[in-house]
């Protein structure tokens, strides 16, 4: 779900019917259950938590919000924190509000439950991503903190006997001016029995005490201090762990396996097959791990798939010579480009990306006769919810999935397949058949697991064409795209793939901000067995690079400056030229850099691209040694995402950003040989150390606009802005991802 | 039967516990300290890191057959040293973490560097922590927070 196309409706107003629905469907009693003794509690934590009863008194007056009469006042988060910060940047919204103090707010994961907690920049669905979780809930959660404000202050003006336009709601603290005063716990009951506003006034972004201030994240305790729970953590009663294993070649299955061989190791309880492999239940992952490596398995590699990455770029050249279907056509490009002063061509090559959450993929299920309970850094409800529920046979309503920290996902943990959840339900339900269900199960993917089975960001193949005339102004532009559709066979191929476009394989593409009066993108969508998602950016992860680096190279090719050539081509973006002209100033472009060691080469590059609706512009500085390698040794970044609710959290979300993007960029590559991944963990697919870490200086376009994406938008510019530094400093155009000098 | 002293208390390990089970897997599956965390199983991330008689260790890749008997154990759960306390303090001022999934792991190595050496440069954070991944990349505050620790013990 990270379209832009989707992202359009992210700033649209909330329809207030939907919130008064919302509101009402609260009354008939959202219970979850599980609270712990900390600022973040998650939903069905392991045995650190204390069951409250469902009708504990608390006022509830909405789905996103409780107070509860020990002062504490919790608000459910729909989406999942998988580090981007959004257990901080709701509960800001309620509280500002609210008027709760910061202290007394507690946070908790959602449940599932699409009419409460659709994402309303996709809708009806449940979900986290596209970097929508603030630009959906900004009006949401705000109106739902000032609706259990209105209660309160009904509550104490009926108690008070005054008129609530006389009473205050600050810092969690109700006040009248003849010096009553309460706490919101302590209103809370009266407060349950007041009626729910039918409006409610939001405060005029003046009057913000915690919007658009530097909040401490609620989260970082845990973190810091080994408390924090992941699905990796949770530990249930008679729990048992699953290792899989799969088969080495994509759309191969297994034709037999011997048991026996592994019965002997002690912790293994089950060996038994599921759709797609073997799975050993034993009690503890070593035992299951190692009899996984011990298990003798018979592969059928029929339905394999055959050849190797070279293999599918070729079929990648061949489709390139050959017009694709139309994503955008301005004008002819072709004709311009033919009657062109000058032509510039070039081919860029970007490999499978795996993406390497920190926390390898993982899932709990417990399956009984009545219900399914999953716990997971649940990251997609909706298809979740229905896919498992298909699996073990149960109507969706039974399956409860428990939203806990999510270690890492950057896109993986939202799979439209399912795949690790349809995993783990159908080893419950195939241990269910054999009579030996009941127990939960804890699926626990290896490293090796994770980077072998996918899913992976597709490998692209981009053809691009452009003319200049005689003055250097761009005439025509003419860009193709090769590589596997993500969407097209799963639930989302009817929202998102349109003519045979998917929308998500030419966002940061099709939507070029350049004025260009002749413009053309078109697009092949080849089949191909290895699976493939989403990584975080989405299109805009390749497309940001080709589009980047092109008109770098345009720039050149005209004889100008690559800030200001881009700046005279978005006259009309205000958003790109904000961020393009402060990251410009800041990093002190055109002024000399400082020399570096004899022998060495340094430059800067810039790029700026917009991805979620949110615009960031970056201008690299590097060193290049006489042995050609290279240093990032400086990043300035600028980033126009609306108003930033949490200015530091959009500034970590911006270093991350970096940092992932930065490590594709120097590093990232899955290849494909006879059918199977080569890479199976960080020593064959690296990623970015402290050491290989610039220094990062980020700054936030003031704005008042509603605030748009940040999760992923700091990602794109990164590797474009890199590899126009290289090719200042070299005059080497690199055009063939990873990035290499030699 | 193995004894290890695990943030200070006595474990007897059970005999049945195979030897070759990394110290990693005894901590999360025997003993409940789920704040170590596995990440790669190959010592190549970090994640698992504890300390070992006051040695940053990857316990993933240390088999229970390799410890010697009676060895000191500090996971995060029982990092209590002062320069463990002011790591977590200044991981927490600076909002480091964003997932977390790796932040055990980073602050047992920093707990490890600071204590070893009290006024680190880059280089030696460079070497002491590059063996931690974080894919969130929150590397630049890892940095930070580790000089305001060493600034805080000053």
């Amino acid at each position: 779900m990270n379209s832009s196309r989707l992202q359009s409706r992210a700033g649209a107003p909330i329809d207030r019917r939907s919130f008064l629905k919302v509101v009402s469907a609260a009354g008939a009693g959202l219970t979850l259950g599980i609270f712990a003794n900390e600022s973040v509690a998650q939903t069905g934590g392991p045995g650190k938590s204390t069951a409250v009863a469902a009708d504990a008194p608390e006022f509830s007056p909405n789905a996103f919000v409780r107070i509860k009469p020990d002062n504490t006042v919790t608000v459910l988060v729909k989406h999942v924190e998988m580090g981007q910060g959004t257990y901080t940047g709701l509960p800001t919204l309620v509280a500002e509000e609210l008027g709760a103090a910061w202290s007394q707010v507690r946070v908790e994961g959602a449940p599932c439950d699409e009419k409460l907690y659709n994402n309303l920049s996709w809708g009806p669905m449940q979900g986290t991503g596209g970097s929508t979780a603030m630009a959906n809930s900004f009006d949401q959660y705000r109106q739902a903190g000032a609706a259990a404000r209105a209660m309160i202050v009904a509550a104490a003006a009926q108690k008070w006997n005054t008129p609530p336009e006389s009473i205050h709601v600050k810092d969690g603290v109700v006040t009248h001016a003849s010096g009553k005063k309460a706490t919101l716990g302590e209103l809370a009951d009266a407060a349950a029995k007041m009626p729910v506003p039918q409006d409610v006034k939001l405060k005029d972004a003046g009057d913000y005490l915690y919007i658009g201030k530097a909040f401490a994240r609620p989260d970082s305790k845990a973190k810091a201090t080994g408390t924090a729970t992941f699905t990796q953590d949770v530990k249930l009663p008679g729990m048992l762990t699953a290792v899989v294993a799969h088969p080495p070649r994509f759309g191969a299955a297994v034709k037999s396996f011997k048991a026996e061989s592994v019965q002997n190791i002690p912790g293994i309880r089950y060996v038994v097959e599921v759709p797609n492999g073997v799975a050993i239940v034993a009690t503890n992952f070593w035992s299951a791990k190692k009899g996984r490596d011990a298990l003798a398995i018979e592969w059928d590699d029929t339905g394999a798939l055959k050849g190797s990455s070279a293999d599918i770029l070729a079929e990648y050249k061949r489709l390139a010579a050959m017009p694709g279907k139309v994503a955008r056509n301005d004008g002819d490009a072709a004709k311009a480009i033919a009657g062109a002063a000058k032509t510039i061509d070039a081919t860029f090559e970007f490999p499978y990306l795996a993406h390497a959450a920190m926390e390898p993929m993982n899932c709990v299920v417990h399956l009984t006769a009545e219900r399914c309970d999953v716990w997971n850094g649940e990251q997609f409800q909706t298809i979740d919810q229905g896919a498992v529920a298909k699996v073990v046979g149960l109507p969706r309503q039974q399956v409860f999935l428990h939203q806990i920290f999510a270690g890492g996902s950057f896109g993986r943990r939202a799979n439209p397949q399912s795949d690790y959840l349809v995993e783990a339900a159908s080893i419950a339900k195939a241990l269910g058949a054999m009579g030996k269900g009941g127990a939960p199960i804890k699926l626990v993917w290896t490293r090796e697991d994770d980077m072998k089975a996918g899913y992976f960001r597709p490998a692209y193949l981009h053809v691009m064409k452009a003319g200049l005339d005689a003055s250097g102004n761009v005439v025509g532009w003419q860009h193709r795209i090769v590589g596997q559709s993500i969407l097209t066979g799963t639930p989302l191929e009817a929202m998102l793939v349109k003519e045979g476009v998917d929308a998500t394989s030419i966002e940061g593409a099709a939507t070029l901000p350049y004025a260009i009066p002749n413009l053309m993108v078109d697009l092949h969508s080849p089949k191909i067995g290895v699976p493939v998602q989403w990584w975080r950016s989405v299109g805009s992860s390749h497309n940001g690079y080709a589009t980047e680096a092109f008109i770098d190279e345009l720039a050149v090719a005209a004889g100008r400056d690559p800030v200001a050539f881009r700046a005279g081509l978005l006259s009309s973006r205000p958003q790109h030229l904000s961020a393009l002209t402060l990251a410009a100033a800041k990093a002190g472009w055109g002024t000399p850099l400082a020399p570096g060691k004899a022998g060495d080469k340094r430059a800067r590059g810039v790029a700026v691209h917009e991805s979620f609706n949110s615009a960031v512009a970056q201008v690299a500085e590097v060193t290049v040694t006489g042995d050609n390698k290279f240093t990032v040794d400086r990043v300035v970044c600028a980033v126009n995402c609306g108003l930033a609710v949490n200015p530091d959290v959009v500034k970590a979300q911006m270093e991350g950003g970096i940092g992932f993007g930065l490590s594709a960029a120097l590093y990232g590559a899955i290849t494909i040989k006879d059918g199977a991944v080569e890479q199976s963990n960080f020593h064959d697919y690296p990623v970015l150390r402290i050491n290989e870490m610039p220094v990062i200086e980020v700054f936030i376009v003031p704005s008042t606009d509603k605030p748009t994406g940040v999760g992923e938008p700091g990602v794109p510019p990164i590797a474009p802005a890199v590899a126009n530094a290289l090719a200042a400093a070299t005059g080497k155009r690199l055009r063939k991802l990873p990035l290499s000098l030699t | 039967m193995p004894i290890l002293f695990v943030n200070k208390e006595r474990v007897d390990v059970s005999a049945n516990v195979p030897t070759d089970t990394p110290l990693l897997w005894i901590l999360r599956d025997s003993l409940n300290l789920t704040g170590t965390k596995y990440g790669c199983g190959m010592a190549l991330c970090g994640a698992c890191t504890v300390h070992i008689e006051g040695q940053p260790v990857r316990s993933c890749q240390t088999a229970l057959s390799a410890i010697k008997q009676g060895a000191d154990i500090t996971t995060i759960e029982g990092l209590r040293t002062r320069e463990g306390t002011a790591i977590q303090a200044a991981w927490q001022k600076l909002d480091v973490p964003q997932c977390g999934y790796c932040q055990s792991g980073q602050i047992m190595s920093a707990a490890a560097l600071l204590a070893r050496k009290k006024r680190p440069t880059d280089a030696d954070i460079d070497a002491a922590m590059g063996g931690n991944i974080c894919r969130c990349a929150t590397y630049v505050r890892i940095r930070a927070a580790i000089k305001e620790a060493s600034r805080n013990l000053a």
